[in-house]
């Protein structure tokens, strides 16, 4: 059942990461080869001077190579969280949340993206090429996985406090578990520092786009994992169902 | 989607073993978003190969 499950996640995961990749490829890829463009414009600017961390000048991969690593990219992210999707809802099936296989999927994707995604991103929003400060790559990268983590443990206070008060109505259940879902998160966007290296007379607009273009990638990631997830996990459990009526038609 | 599809939760220790995978997801994971040539070394290619995805997917990046 378990192998059966994680199958099905880590095939579902690598398709939405391809699907996710052909998105970012379309509607991302234009921004980046223009913040790509500013930002070699700007080096050639003040050429002479020494360039910190990695620039884009002599590639060691090729701007075709990092398009096609794009799809490499999001295809093994989709397998590795496609894989952690399917062992979570192997966990939570029958124990936590809706009872429906598909709605379950379907609720599991809309919470991780939430928490692992949509959080994270109003704090600390995606960049492309050239916004950035190399220096506090460290810092930043910290503070990112601060939030990450933030958002899961939020996740998991919200429903084990919701859990606790089974004897209660629905109504207060749900808001104590949107209470605990986003005390903690507000209080990590409110008081985690703020990062702001936007070099000055980058546009506005392409920052907006880009940024857009990195929500929406996700979005379709964990949407069509939920969705396919769902849909196959709602298959199989109507092929068992039919299955275990053929074999016991009188219910003992 | 049916509502009918109750199915009985799998036991925590059937599951523990195949836990031991996530590390190995996560080791996955952290080659694509955060890997800058500590764990693999060939890290510098496959960064610069997955540049894209990781600025898209929102992980900090130089």
């Amino acid at each position: 059942m378990i192998r059966t499950l994680l199958v099905r996640g880590l095939l579902v995961g690598l398709v939405a990461g391809l699907i996710a990749a052909v998105f970012a490829y379309v509607v991302g890829e234009p921004d980046i080869d223009r913040a790509i463009a500013l930002e070699e414009a700007a080096a050639a600017a003040e050429s002479g001077t020494a360039e910190g961390g990695h620039s884009h000048d002599e590639p060691l991969v090729s701007r075709p190579g990092q398009r096609f690593g794009l799809f490499l990219a999001l295809g093994l992210y989709g397998l590795s969280v496609g894989g952690i999707f399917a062992l979570a809802f192997a966990g939570l099936r029958g124990r936590v949340g809706p009872r429906s296989e598909g709605a379950l999927a379907i609720t599991m994707a809309a919470v991780a993206f939430a928490a692992v995604v949509l959080f994270p991103f109003l704090k600390y929003p995606a960049n492309p090429p050239a916004v950035g400060d190399p220096e506090t790559i460290g810092t930043r990268t910290t503070l990112y996985l601060v939030m990450v983590l933030l958002g899961l443990l939020s996740v998991a206070v919200a429903v084990t406090s919701a859990n606790r008060l089974s004897g209660r109505g629905p109504a207060v259940r749900r808001t104590v578990g949107a209470a605990g879902f986003l005390i903690p998160v507000v209080a990590g966007l409110v008081l985690l520092p703020t990062v702001d290296e936007v070099p000055a007379g980058f546009p506005g607009t392409l920052l907006w786009d880009f940024r857009v273009a990195s929500l929406g990638t996700q979005l379709v990631l964990w949407a069509a994992l939920g969705v396919l997830f769902g849909i196959l996990s709602e298959r199989a459990a109507r092929r068992t169902g039919l299955g275990a009526a053929v074999r016991a038609p009188v219910p003992s | 989607m049916s509502d009918l599809t109750t199915s009985a939760p799998i036991s925590l220790p059937a599951l523990s073993r195949w836990l031991l995978a996530v590390p190995v997801f996560l080791l996955l994971a952290y080659l694509v978003t955060f890997d800058q040539g500590v764990v693999s070394q060939a890290g510098d290619y496959l960064h610069e190969l997955m540049h894209d995805g990781r600025h898209l997917l929102g992980v900090p990046c130089h």
